[in-house]
């Protein structure tokens, strides 16, 4: 195949690992984010955390695998994005760190103190790697500072400004809202109840942020809608977008709380089209020099690699679906705290 | 400090601490096919129980090696951006493959190992056992690949970067990367596979070293003690055997380092002078006289070894410039206390296996003693491997290739030392992240050193909890609808059990 459209497809299945990643992780990110709010005892907060406990070591790996074949198809963008993000990245990784192991520690003693402080690192380290990414995503569109060899320029200020917080934020706000939605299929009685006004306030704030980010990337950020010119049939995208975002207040309403966890499963996934529309075909955008950007094609692997990878993900993906498929069977339905759960 | 030893440091310490986790995993995974296996087919309880005993901290064990892990890949592309660049191709591509095979493998059938003993069969739950174990061999394998490349590159050229079609300079200097030509050339270069096999026996000692460790503490303190004779003698079978084999495997090891890296071998060595190599047995290298300080050493034991002749002539350092020498001290110091546990585990082994045969073994209270500790020293024969290999691989993260004249040694400059070819190779000092500066990493270092002190103090911990809790009795086996009658008869012929079935008094 031509190197180009080799590019491409690497450049959509990177797409497509991103949005598994974001839809299967964000709602366990969003069981965390609800953490200290739902859950009022100790009861139900293992059944949140058990809600999740069998899948969300499945979900973290679709970014582990993100990350690898952003190494190995675009290394170029793995390596200017990663240095450049060092701080922020970091601080991910204490974070994801932190949540994982609380999960798995936090029943294990029966202290107060001790549940007190693993509950508080789920919640802190599920908050901060979901604004984190959003951070990432905002400054990703906007662009940065790079020099001719593809390393970042500029300085950690730089990636703190209002519009890559807002996209932060509205991360935060989307998977809670999305793993609001998750719990509230894995839950009975008076906490599924509770979990009900937690669905409509998180969709709310997602709303407000959601239209802030909008507004603000169409009146701020031009490259960001540029491609839409050369391709209006793209704005089907942003047509199932608002209808997704819209159809989970009604599925709600009509007490469909399925088709609401899968209209917020397409929000999360359109609107990672939409990230991906505002890229393409840049990796990393250089804010200060057009010719300094990472494209999918200059920042690719040589045809040789993306090819031998094409074969490895054709052999390998239909094993990934068969084994999320099984898990996802097996620990179907509300949760049942036993002997063996967190 | 500057940026490239505050990033090593911080590799260095990432990297050891993650690999507490993944040689435990993977062996402690074949102790307990094992275990569910000898359930299926004997039905006897006892190993129901030490099965799901062992998953419960399998799965401690697995959940801090999955938070520490991602820290790894993070890296390369955080600290190492150069590197990156340079290798992605190659590197990357096993990386990439270790997601997608291995990766999602282990995590979803790891969710039904530790949450669905109730949910699937037994026979299901087995199969879900060896899944999880091969998914943590299967990410071994490309990791040890992706690390044997950069030891013995291979399968691959060096070419030039490209922007828009033209190659990308910068400062006057072509920029240049490596790519692969040869898929299979690069899986099978020419040490990952038996580096590969080293690091899985390296995984099984520690695993089995690991379930003898709290097996033998049981029957000291005379608690669970069927269960422990089990998951002890289960243990010591896998840890006999993978002691007796890592010698096997490291001795095939050193040939293949003494021909594609033998600067490396040499500091292995301390073998300062190119000539016959003695074998040292213990020593303090001293790079100031080129020579070993109180050394011990069994003359042309080195060649003996590598050439099965006393008289052969082994590289010294002598052959490689200053700058291209590995620290010797480090290299030298983890790869002897490195082989002299390894030895001290064959005799270990050997000595119990020898002793459980008598049957004899488990009144032995002093050797319990040594192996609730040995694990101790597994865990640092593992550790001190990687650091041997290395830090022996400095001061290249990528070696260049070093050619062989007829008779036996090193292609030399007209100065008497190898002149590498740059090009073909990148060393670490030239790897870093140049848009990272040392303040980021000091912070980052740090943050990590008290992180990962506060995470080993809580794993300590909880893993004692689990210790002194241990595996749930036998009696409160539900669902078996056992009659009280049955069940208390049942009791009886458990207590007589260890008695009759291991001959063992006392």
């Amino acid at each position: 195949m031509e190197w180009a459209t080799l590019a491409v497809i690497w450049f959509v299945i990177e797409g497509a690992l991103l949005i598994g990643y974001a839809i299967l992780d964000g709602f366990d990110l969003g069981v965390g984010i609800l953490h200290p709010f739902v859950p009022k005892d100790d009861r139900e907060r293992r059944i949140a955390m058990n809600a999740i406990g069998p899948l969300w070591d499945g979900n973290e790996v679709w970014l582990v695998t993100f990350g690898g074949a952003l190494f190995a198809a675009f290394p170029e963008a793995y390596a200017t994005s990663f240095s450049a993000f060092y701080t922020a990245f970091m601080l991910l990784l204490v974070a994801l760190i932190f949540r994982a192991v609380s999960m798995e520690l936090r029943s294990k003693v029966a202290s107060d103190w001790w549940r007190r402080f693993w509950d508080f690192a789920f919640f802190g380290g599920s908050a901060t790697a979901t604004l984190l990414f959003g951070v990432a995503v905002g400054n990703a569109i906007l662009g940065m500072p790079l020099d001719r060899a593809g390393n970042f320029t500029g300085t950690l200020a730089d990636q703190l400004n209002p519009y890559t917080l807002l996209v932060g934020l509205m991360t935060v706000a989307l998977f809670a809202m999305h793993g609001g939605l998750f719990l509230y299929l894995k839950t009975e009685g008076d906490f599924q109840a509770r979990l009900r006004d937690w669905m409509w306030r998180s969709w709310g704030l997602f709303l407000v942020a959601y239209m802030l980010t909008t507004m603000y990337t169409l009146a701020l950020v031009p490259r960001a809608t540029a491609n839409f010119e050369h391709w209006p049939l793209a704005a089907v995208v942003v047509v199932a977008n608002v209808l997704a975002v819209a159809n989970i207040p009604r599925a709600l309403h009509w007490g469909r709380p399925g088709e609401a966890f899968v209209s917020s499963c397409a929000v999360i996934a359109t609107l990672v089209m939409l990230f991906g529309l505002a890229l393409f075909p840049n990796l990393v955008t250089a804010s200060n020099d057009a010719a300094n950007s990472i494209t999918i094609f200059n920042g690719a692997s040589s045809p040789k690699t993306l090819t031998i990878m094409l074969i490895i993900a054709v052999i390998g993906m239909p094993f990934v679906l068969a084994y999320t498929g099984i898990v996802y069977w097996a620990f179907r339905g509300k949760v049942r705290l036993d002997e063996h759960s967190y | 400090m500057d940026v490239v030893l505050l990033s090593r440091l911080q590799f260095a310490l990432t990297i050891a601490f993650h690999y507490i986790f993944p040689p435990l995993t993977i062996g402690m995974s074949v102790v307990m096919v094992y275990l569910e296996t000898q359930h299926l087919r004997t039905g006897d309880p006892l190993y129901d129980r030490a099965g799901r005993f062992w998953t419960r901290i399998f799965a401690l064990n697995f959940s801090i090696g999955v938070a520490t892990g991602i820290v790894m890949e993070f890296q390369f592309g955080t600290n190492w951006a150069t590197y990156s660049r340079f290798v992605g191709d190659v590197f990357g591509s096993a990386l990439a493959a270790e997601g997608i095979f291995a990766f999602f493998l282990e995590s979803g059938f790891l969710a039904l190992l530790v949450f669905g003993w109730d949910r699937i069969s037994a026979k299901m739950h087995l199969f879900s056992t060896v899944m999880v174990s091969f998914g943590s061999i299967f990410s071994s394998i490309w990791i040890v690949v992706a690390n044997s490349w950069q030891q013995t590159p291979a399968g691959h050229h060096i070419v030039p970067v490209l922007r828009d079609g033209a190659p990308l300079v910068i400062d006057g200097r072509v920029i240049l990367r490596a790519e692969i030509v040869d898929f299979w050339a690069l899986l099978f270069n020419p040490s990952s596979v038996q580096r590969l096999a080293h690091v899985l026996i390296g995984a099984f000692i520690l695993g089995s070293f690991f379930v003898m460790s709290i097996s033998a503490w049981y029957l000291l303190k005379k608690r669970h003690e069927e269960f422990a004779k089990k998951s002890f003698s289960g243990a010591l079978i896998f840890a006999t055997l993978a002691s007796i084999a890592a010698l096997v495997s490291g001795h095939f090891q050193a040939n293949t380092v003494s021909l594609y890296q033998p600067a490396k071998l040499a500091a292995f060595e301390g073998h300062y002078e190119t000539g016959p190599g003695d074998m040292s047995l213990f020593g303090v290298p001293d790079d100031a006289t080129e020579s070993i300080r109180f050394n011990i050493a069994i003359p042309g034991g080195l060649s003996f070894l590598l050439h099965e002749n006393f008289e052969d002539q082994v590289v010294g350092l002598d052959r490689f410039r200053p700058e291209d020498r590995p620290p010797v001290i480090l290299t030298f110091a983890s790869y002897h206390i490195m082989i002299s546990l390894g030895m001290a585990f064959i005799g270990l082994t050997l000595l119990a296996s020898f002793l459980h045969w008598r049957g004899s073994l488990y009144s032995k209270r002093w050797l319990l003693w040594v192996f609730v500790f040995a694990v101790v020293g597994a865990l640092a024969s593992n550790q001190l491997g990687w650091v041997a290999a290395e830090v022996g691989r400095q001061p290249w993260i990528v070696h260049p290739p070093v050619e062989w004249t007829a008779d036996g040694d090193v292609v030399v400059g007209s100065d008497g030392v190898v002149v590498y070819d740059e090009a073909a190779g990148l060393r670490t000092a030239d790897s870093v992240s140049p848009s990272v500066d040392a303040s980021q990493v000091l912070a980052s270092l740090l943050g990590f050193g008290f992180i990962y002190l506060f995470l080993g103090v809580v794993w300590l911990y909880v893993l004692d909890q689990k210790i002194r809790h241990g595996p749930e009795p036998v009696d409160d086996d539900r669902g078996e609808g056992e009659g009280l009658l049955s069940a208390a008869a049942a009791r009886v012929e458990r207590r007589r059990g260890p008695l009759s079935d291991s001959g063992e008094g006392s």
